[in-house]
């Protein structure tokens, strides 16, 4: 790789503003023909100094600042954060709590595979099965703006606890949604999964070992695309994800099928764990408690932490430092994205242009959660 | 005289036909997305949005007219001229109907019946490619050039498995001359099947459909303007009237190939079982309406085709195109030519 002279080739630069580079990406890539010889990714376009802003801010005045990084899921982020926060105060929060964050989470991972898999649909050439998965993401948006009134950045959950209660129909919409979700990821498997031309362009395409995998730090759907059974939810379990039964999908090629097959079949787990924490919830009594006994103003002790959940992008951590005052001394949060960003060049490397957009959409990099 | 302003009316006549079939498509398209996709799309210029054509093209002309600085003015200019001229004149010789007479006078819907139409055609087929190339070099913009690039090598590796399709069936007629091709399509082949290249041609027909795709530049093949890779490939830069171009020149070819596809494969105005001629009376005016509408229901459907298709399937790779035209289509296509041959020397010796 360093021994190849770049001049001999044509730079072609893509993004930070181009159709297939989602958010604020930037990839230069140097490109003999069609062929990809070095790429060289550029972050940074989307930084907004989130850690730093964190350290004027109090802990509460945080959350929002999480929804800003991954914008398809912004639950995960909020209750990642709100878990770091907790682990370091060593608060416990309420039965009630932990299952309403878990359907929230749940639904809010199947709307951002939805996107994801929608997208590498559109970056491939396929437009329609975009649009079956969106109106579907749409109803679970739905249910987001009911439950506190914002669709896209949610500011979900409190430190301690959650502010709602879900809301007493929630039953008949979830009924409702349900199979309709099942249809969509089912017409999108049907249009695209056995497609002649859709396992041309991804089948073998950006391939990438699990030792490689492992070395870059890859956590999420795109590590179990490489084979490496590795889901926090159920290595490192956290509320009551060791009661649900779910299952893990693994991949084997690390390709780009398989990290497109995981998310088809992880929608569909999660929609099995959203069933059974609603079947818990509804054995707890109306007034169980929502938040957990924490003080208006949060203080954590003078101490650290380092929490992770995962979210659906991979493992996302948020390692947080306390002076003991009512602001964090510093907050420091670790992407999936970026660790699987770093990869990027030697994933597309010899590969087609179009194989590095379709490796892009199926790392499914947020520029909001890389550059932060 | 009289035959000059015949002339003058065909020819105008079909150009606008041709104008106003590529305008409806450009709304067909969206309507039809829309309906794919499970949702309304443009209804709101006129009855269903049908107006909506018109108002692109009106922002289409008011637009500021942009040329590049760094672009080389003359082909950056000279570009869609090229694009749309071999797109508009390739009507000129595919029959759209059978024949009027009038006062003895025998008028073909047709502008122009050549004996050498097949060549014509696929010689402005081979231009169509210039205006790409012209275009996306003249942009002076490396999306325009990987486009222009992507384009040209598909264009010329598709033409040859189209032509040698299309020679099948020219074999089967034994004409090059597409009027006498549509009319040897009446009657039956076999007894039961009409007498249409389809059934001649099966794998022709297949053959020249997937080329045909390719030639139009339309989804699975659409890499030249593939909009997540290259931008919009050799029409990045434009914009204005000159994009318009772009985008009517392209369908434009699809009402073209459709044409092309019923003329040689679907019996042109012929419909299956019934001979019109004799039921509505060779050369009246009603018979060559009914063969036009005819023909136009069928050009109808294949143009439903390529939006049904362009919604359903994703994209190609550029290799994996240049492997499908070269590897797949092109053996193919000498192998459906060599079995016709072959059947047709033996039918030659049998029938003495």
């Amino acid at each position: 790789m360093n021994n190849i002279n770049l001049d001999e080739y044509i730079k072609v630069n893509i993004g930070p503003s181009h159709p297939a580079m989602h958010g604020t990406l930037r990839v230069i890539a140097w490109t003999d023909g069609e062929t990809v010889m070095h790429c060289d990714p550029e972050i940074g376009y989307l930084h907004r100094g989130v850690e730093k802003l964190g350290e004027s801010f109090t802990y509460h005045q945080f959350i929002p600042l999480t929804d800003r990084m991954n914008y398809c899921s912004a639950i995960n982020s909020n209750v990642a954060y709100e878990a770091a926060v907790e682990k370091l105060m060593g608060v416990e929060i309420p039965l009630k709590a932990q299952l309403i964050r878990t359907i929230m989470c749940e639904l809010a991972r199947i709307a951002d595979h939805q996107v994801c898999v929608g997208i590498l649909g559109v970056d491939l050439g396929a437009f329609t099965p975009f649009f079956y998965l969106i109106i579907q993401r749409e109803e679970i948006y739905e249910i987001f703006e009911w439950y506190n009134g914002a669709r896209l950045t949610n500011t979900f959950g409190r430190i301690g606890g959650v502010e709602n209660d879900l809301p007493a129909d929630f039953d008949a919409r979830w009924k409702e949604l349900k199979p309709n979700l099942f249809k969509s990821i089912d017409e999108t498997d049907k249009l695209l999964t056995h497609n002649r031309i859709w396992m041309d362009r991804t089948i073998g395409v950006s391939a990438f070992s699990p030792e490689d995998a492992l070395n870059w730090g890859f956590t999420g759907p795109c590590l179990r695309a490489c084979g490496v059974k590795r889901d926090l939810r159920k290595d490192e379990p956290y509320y009551q994800y060791a009661n649900f039964k779910f299952d893990v999908p693994v991949g084997k090629n690390g390709d780009v099928f398989d990290r497109y097959m995981i998310r088809m079949q992880e929608m569909h787990e999660s929609i099995k764990i959203i069933d059974q924490a609603y079947e818990m919830y509804k054995q707890l009594p109306p007034d169980a408690p929502l938040m957990a006994k924490v003080p208006k103003i949060i203080k954590p002790p003078v101490g650290e932490v380092y929490s992770s959940h995962e979210t659906p992008n991979g493992e996302l951590g948020f390692y947080i430092k306390s002076d003991g005052t009512d602001k964090p001394y510093r907050i420091k949060v670790r992407p999936p994205c970026y660790m699987i960003y770093q990869a990027f060049p030697e994933l597309v490397q010899g590969e087609m242009i179009a194989d590095l957009v379709a490796c892009l959409s199926s790392l499914n990099v947020i520029a909001g959660e890389l550059d932060r | 005289m009289i035959d000059l302003i015949i002339a003058l009316i065909k020819v105008v006549g079909i150009w606008s036909f041709t104008l106003g079939v590529a305008a409806v498509m450009t709304w067909v398209e969206r309507r039809g997305a829309a309906l794919i996709q499970d949702r309304p799309g443009p209804n709101r210029a006129g009855l269903f949005g049908i107006l909506q054509p018109v108002c692109d093209g009106i922002k289409l002309f008011t637009k500021e007219n942009i040329v590049p600085e760094k672009a080389d003015k003359v082909l950056f200019n000279l570009g869609p001229i090229m694009f749309a001229i071999p797109a508009f004149s390739a009507f000129a010789v595919i029959p759209f109907g059978d024949r009027i007479i009038i006062g003895g006078k025998e008028i073909l819907l047709q502008i122009s019946n050549i004996d050498i139409g097949f060549l014509y055609i696929v010689a402005l087929g081979s231009l169509a490619v210039y205006g790409v190339i012209i275009g996306g070099w003249g942009s002076n913009n490396k999306y325009s050039i990987l486009g222009g690039l992507r384009s040209t090598a598909q264009l010329i590796s598709y033409e040859v498995p189209w032509g040698l399709a299309l020679l099948g069936v020219v074999l089967v007629y034994g004409t090059f001359n597409l009027r006498e091709i549509a009319l040897a399509q009446q009657g039956t082949f076999l007894g039961i099947l009409p007498n249409w290249g389809v059934f001649h041609q099966p794998l022709g027909f297949i053959l020249f459909m997937v080329a045909a795709y390719a030639e139009a530049n339309r989804v699975p093949f659409d890499l030249p303007e593939a909009e997540s890779e290259i931008v919009s490939g050799y029409h990045t830069e434009y914009g204005s009237m000159k994009l318009g171009v772009y985008l009517f020149g392209e369908y434009v070819n699809i009402t073209t190939l459709s044409a092309l596809t019923v003329t040689f494969y679907f019996g042109s105005w012929h419909l299956p079982y019934i001979n019109m001629a004799s039921f509505l009376g060779d050369g009246t005016i009603i018979y060559g309406i009914a063969s036009f509408l005819i023909f136009c229901l069928k050009v109808s459907f294949f143009l439903w085709l390529f939006v049904w298709v362009r919604w359903t399937v994703p994209r190609f790779r550029y290799d994996q195109v240049m492997k499908l035209g070269w590897k797949s289509l092109i053996p193919l296509a000498l192998f459906n030519l060599f079995i016709t041959t072959l059947f047709i020397q033996i039918k030659y010796y049998i029938g003495g």
